[in-house]
């Protein structure tokens, strides 16, 4: 563990970053470390040795993915423009940035699928260029459209994946138990995928891309299209993999409020990663909590409040407005200050659309093309990729 | 890559095309249908308003007896050519990128798909035998075998020349383009319709470089082996058409590995 990282654990008890084997530091700007326990209860994740699941195969000591100046030109257009970022074993990555920044090309990169304009990215220890086979075997990929035979039953989709990946036969059985039940589809194991709802397909893919072990799941856009309640069951999904199989999960999204799921993030535009970071500190960034409290007397409160903490007080239609470095944990104190005078409290934490805004001038639902758009984008950034 | 796993992947790709095909049993209709309406429709027909002079030399073979090989060698052409381009369909409803992520050689997955082409043609043709007896047609099990062993042959070259379109075809657009251009071309040169003798050079010309006439041809040889029909109706002997064929299927699913090996 590096010095770097060895005092990053110490700042942030509460935060998800830390964890285990390697502290590999992106090469982008680090941003702020975070100030006391975050709010947000996160599961630490699954070291290499706490996983209670079957392990991934990994190879090497290193990081699960490192990149280091990956450019993708298309003629002119430069999709990817020299970025460079780690990804740990065994946590969730996530790429966010809105339609077009380079997600899925880089995506596509990792996966050999293309070959980087310049640049190296080395995936559990293989160069996506020169090894593509090791690099293959080391990883899963659910797309962000179908890749299943909708024809075939999910076992049989899953006995196709297994001969491809040259799993041995005593195997199967076992694994497949495994990666069904961890999506709650053992009961529909032998029907045909093609009666199978959006969600289930999803969830069977995510299987699928789980079933050979690999150290590094990649999900592009898992959730796309997905009602919420879906999307949240694909969620508890990803974190119970990474829990109990201690995969690393490489994902991109362009939902902001989704990637508060990642331990970490990269949030890529215009194929520049602009800030890196988990998503605590990266909204701790952007600044404070908001305090929203509502008072038996605003009047008396207000200048009470300023005087006591040194912040400014605003009253607003909801209540008396000032911000804080850590709202979550300031609310005890404020009710134990002034007992009696506070009716309620709430706080706003900035969000990543906050951080996003603040980076790119822009928020990110400004660029959200729509349904048919992404579909288009889509089959263009995997399909038309190396002529 | 080893040579068992190579098989694997091979394995992997014929098991689904064998599973695709079994579950639907609308093609297995369409498979006995098709071949039943040209027989049935045109044959009967045509065969009922023309006389039939192709089998000159005072030979007594019907029109249907005639047509039947050139009907089994059609529904080959058209199973074998429609499987290689189902590729197209694999990569419209994404299933194609599964196959290409895998850690294995691409040219193992053409092999695999022809493999599993030829397959299908094999048990296609063995449905067509039922249909022998409406041509007046007698099989012998040494002839229905040699049709099995054929169809299998030119199945799994038109297959790979399939494969090897829809390797280079990014979309179903290029299908129809594909079907008038080459297909109904192959069919109608390759002498299953009418007797390549006494055509006009140019076309006589252009069935000569038909692939599937030495398909068919080799049809008529087997099936007709020994009988008086046989003198009159077919081309080539029979070694000069197995040649052909096999050498085609060579030739065609290196074509077929090559193109979706370095498709892009």
């Amino acid at each position: 563990m590096t010095p770097e990282g060895m005092r990053a654990k110490g700042t942030t008890p509460g935060a998800t970053t830390m964890h285990g084997a390697t502290a590999g530091t992106a090469t982008t700007t680090q941003r702020a470390t975070v100030q006391g326990p975050a709010a947000r209860t996160v599961a630490t994740p699954a070291g290499p040795a706490a996983g209670t699941g079957p392990a991934a195969s990994r190879a090497g000591a290193g990081p699960a993915i490192r990149v280091d100046g990956l450019t993708k030109k298309f003629g002119d257009f430069t999709a990817v423009d020299a970025i460079s970022f780690d990804v740990r074993y065994g946590e969730i990555f996530g790429f966010l940035g809105p339609n077009g920044a380079g997600k899925t090309t880089t995506i596509r990169m990792l996966a050999t699928l293309m070959p980087p304009s310049s640049g190296r990215a080395v995936l559990n220890g293989f160069d996506v260029v020169h090894q593509q086979v090791k690099v293959r075997e080391s990883i899963g990929l659910v797309f962000q459209d179908n890749s299943l035979d909708d024809r075939l039953s999910a076992n049989e989709n899953l006995y196709f994946h297994a001969l491809m990946y040259d799993m041995p036969a005593a195997e199967f059985e076992p694994r497949v138990r495994e990666v069904l039940s961890m999506v709650d589809l053992l009961d529909r194991r032998h029907a045909i995928v093609r009666t199978f709802s959006g969600g289930m397909r999803r969830r069977l893919e995510i299987a699928r891309g789980l079933l050979h072990h690999p150290a590094v799941l990649f999900l592009d856009e898992p959730t796309v299209g997905l009602d919420p309640q879906t999307r949240a069951a694909i969620w508890e999904h990803v974190k119970r993999l990474r829990d109990g199989f201690g995969v690393t999960v490489f994902m991109t999204t362009h939902y902001m409020d989704e990637a508060e799921n990642c331990d970490r993030i990269a949030i890529i535009d215009h194929g520049h990663i602009v800030a890196l970071g988990s998503p605590e500190e990266l909204k701790a960034s952007v600044g404070e909590d908001i305090m929203s409290v509502g008072a038996a007397d605003p009047q008396a409160l207000a200048p009470a409040i300023a005087a006591r903490y040194g912040v400014e007080v605003n009253q607003g239609p909801d209540g008396l407005r000032f911000d804080v470095k850590d709202g979550a944990a300031f609310i005890p104190r404020l009710t134990a200050d002034f007992p009696g005078q506070i009716r309620s409290v709430s706080v706003h934490r900035p969000t990543l659309d906050d951080v996003f805004l603040q980076l790119t001038g822009r928020a990110i639902r400004d660029e959200e093309a729509s349904g048919l758009d992404q579909m288009r984008m889509h089959a263009r950034a995997w399909g038309g990729g190396r002529r | 890559m080893n040579t068992r796993r190579t098989a694997k992947v091979i394995y992997a790709i014929w098991y689904r095309e064998q599973v695709r095909f079994f579950r639907d049993k609308s093609r297995w209709l369409g498979l006995i249908i098709q071949p039943l309406l040209y027989l049935v429709l045109v044959g009967v027909g045509i065969a009922s308003s023309m006389t039939f002079r192709g089998a000159a030399g005072g030979a007594n073979v019907s029109y249907l007896t005639f047509m039947y090989p050139g009907i089994v060698g059609m529904s080959v052409l058209f199973t074998a050519i429609f499987s290689g381009v189902g590729i197209i369909w694999d990569r419209e409803f994404g299933f194609l990128k599964e196959v290409l992520v895998a850690p294995v050689p691409r040219w193992a997955v053409a092999i695999g798909k022809s493999l599993g082409i030829a397959t299908t043609v094999l048990l296609q043709a063995a449905i067509l035998l039922i249909l022998a007896p409406i041509a007046h047609v007698q099989l012998s099990v040494g002839s229905a075998l040699g049709v099995l062993g054929v169809c299998a042959l030119v199945g799994f070259s038109l297959g790979s020349l399939g494969i090897a379109i829809a390797s280079r075809m990014q979309s179903m657009e290029g299908f129809q383009f594909v079907m008038n251009v080459l297909v109904m071309p192959m069919f109608f040169l390759s002498g299953a319709l009418f007797p390549l003798t006494g055509l006009p050079v140019w076309l006589s010309a252009l069935a000569h470089i038909d692939p599937l006439t030495y398909g068919i041809d080799a049809l008529r040889n087997v099936i007709y082996v020994g009988g008086q029909a046989a003198r009159v109706l077919v081309q080539y002997s029979i070694g000069v058409d197995l040649l052909v064929v096999a050498a085609l299927a060579a030739l065609l699913v290196l074509l077929g590995a090559w193109a979706f090996q370095t498709q892009p």
